[in-house]
């Protein structure tokens, strides 16, 4: 029996694999696919404070193992989520972490006290490193300045673990870590999208609506394990790596090289089963190489 | 394509409209491809592919005995009529995959449809007898060599005829042509859509259709859309 559990600061998981925001909706999309009390837990879908319908369609260009997306945080609301989807996710057995988002570091906050409430959700994940979305979003999350303000302010409105969501579209992410420890983040998860766009040659244009996209899946994977190593041995909080994990090899990557936890994005899009899988996986992984705990192996390299 | 499970057990209830997900393995793509049903019973599901991109052209390249992995059925299908009353049915090129599960329904139900088809070029001899078998085929070619020569919406089926309801699948351009023609003509109507997804299953938002009520995931809300619901 492999002793999965895994700890981020102030919270216990059962294990370390978590989903990755925008890619499991608020879980219960896939629950003919997932025993969701099964996971460490999952991050539901980019939350704000108004709703916001996001941008045009095409918001998608499947690309050489991966694929853009310009969503841009369409969602109903944080309102909607405490009284529509909160009740029907709370007592599924693993942690829910909320994904929030805003344009100002005043809708940052008002969304994380309106959550605070919620005495089930214990961390949130904030998202400062949105690539498709014209105000906020990665604007603050690609300045040490801009990350600090947005951390400081909702560390004083969420009063329980802070999860901070970092851009790879910056010079040194290592900064950017260093910045959101010192304003009081609790964790910091990585990588957000890349930013990338395609050209559809025949018609000539973009192919995204919004001219460039996030890039994920299995195309990011190098560059998102290897932030995740730089960071990991820059910061004393847990980092929680993502980015292209599609199979319980990937997984054990990323922990290897310092994730604490990982999140499963663009894989659920190909196995809705994909989080168990990888669950089932790692389990089987550590049994075959004799590894009794995974915190024996978190951050070995 | 003949899909049967591989398991042995029984293939679940699938509506006319509804689509599958199909893992294409042999694609080397990422993403699953989307495919209407083009007939299912408790055993098998039949797809209708025309290779057109990456995915459905490696889908020739599974030979019998093969196995891939389908996630079935994904959507909501069409809302079909229970009494008594004419169906105009309007596939365009590989909008005709749905037509004929469509009309096998209607058939259940006692109504024979009229299935206006629009290809480039004369039809696959095959193709059509099913089709047939339904629903009574009206062919338009672009180019002239079978059946009327032009586009569907010219077709005096579609032009001239009084339906009580039309299901329409096809290119865009053509269903924005049928949805002016609906509407002038005061017609009930349905659209398939066939927009760009990734999940398939209402959580990556990817694949939206602009309706009068937001933004909408084709692969949960629809694919099939009322017309009032399409601000087209």
């Amino acid at each position: 029996m492999v002793d999965l559990s895994t700890r981020l600061g102030n919270i216990a998981l059962k294990n370390p694999v978590l989903t990755a925001s925008g890619t499991f909706g608020f879980g219960l999309e896939y629950a003919d696919f997932v025993d969701l009390g099964r996971l460490g837990g999952f991050i539901v879908k980019g939350t704000t404070l108004e709703p916001r319908e996001g941008n045009p369609y095409p918001r998608m260009a499947e690309t050489p193992s991966g694929m853009l997306n310009a969503v841009g945080l369409q969602n109903k609301g944080v309102d909607h989520f405490i009284e529509k989807i909160y009740p029907r996710i709370a007592g599924c057995g693993s942690e829910v972490i909320v994904n929030v988002s805003g344009k100002s570091v005043d809708d940052y906050v008002a969304v994380a006290e309106k959550l605070s409430a919620l005495e089930g959700i214990h961390a949130i994940e904030l998202n400062i490193s949105c690539p498709n979305v014209k105000q906020g979003g990665m604007a603050f999350g690609t300045t040490c300045e801009g990350a600090s303000s947005v951390v400081e302010a909702v560390r004083k409105a969420w009063p329980r673990h802070l999860m901070v969501k970092l851009s790879p579209n910056v010079t040194s992410i290592v900064d950017i870590a260093k910045a959101v420890e010192a304003s009081g983040a609790d964790s910091v998860s990585l990588i957000n999208t890349l930013l990338g766009m395609a050209v559809d040659i025949e018609r000539r244009r973009p192919v995204l609506s919004t001219v460039t996209g996030g890039l994920s899946g299995p195309a990011v994977k190098p560059v998102a394990v290897r932030m995740v190593w730089q960071v990991s041995h820059a910061v004393s909080i847990p980092v929680v790596g993502l980015g292209g994990i599609v199979n319980e090899r990937d997984a054990i990557e990323f922990i290897m090289a310092g994730a604490s936890a990982i999140q499963i994005g663009t894989a659920n899009f190909i196995n809705p089963a994909a989080t168990i899988d990888i669950l089932d996986g790692i389990t089987a992984w550590c049994e075959n190489h004799g590894v009794e705990r995974i915190s024996d192996i978190i951050g070995i390299i | 394509m003949e899909l049967v499970p591989a398991n042995g057990e029984k293939l679940p209830p699938m509506q006319p409209g509804q689509f599958v997900e199909v893992a294409v393995d042999k694609a080397k793509v990422l993403l699953n491809r989307p495919f209407s049903i083009y007939n299912a019973t408790d055993s098998v599901l039949e797809l209708l592919i025309k290779p057109l991109g990456r995915g459905s052209e490696a889908m020739g390249l599974y030979e019998a005995g093969d196995s891939m992995r389908v996630i079935a059925p994904l959507g909501r299908g069409f809302d079909l009529p229970e009494q008594p009353c004419k169906v105009l049915l309007v596939g365009g090129g590989v909008g005709v995959a749905p037509m004929l599960y469509v009309a096998r329904a209607l058939n259940e139900k006692g109504l024979r449809p009229v299935l206006v088809y629009g290809e480039r070029t004369a039809p696959d001899a095959q193709l059509k007898e099913r089709l047939s078998e339904y629903a009574d085929l009206e062919i338009c070619t672009d180019d002239g060599t079978e059946g009327f020569h032009g586009l569907v919406t010219n077709h005096k089926a579609v032009a001239e005829g009084t339906p009580d309801h039309m299901l329409v699948c096809g290119p865009a351009p053509m269903m924005k042509a049928m949805h002016r023609i609906a509407s002038e003509r005061g017609i009930d109507a349905q659209f398939s859509l066939e927009n760009k997804m990734a999940c398939g299953l209402g959580a990556c938002l990817c694949c939206v259709e602009q309706t009068t009520t937001g933004n909408r995931c084709v692969c949960t809300d629809g694919p099939v859309f009322k017309a009032e619901e399409l601000p087209w």
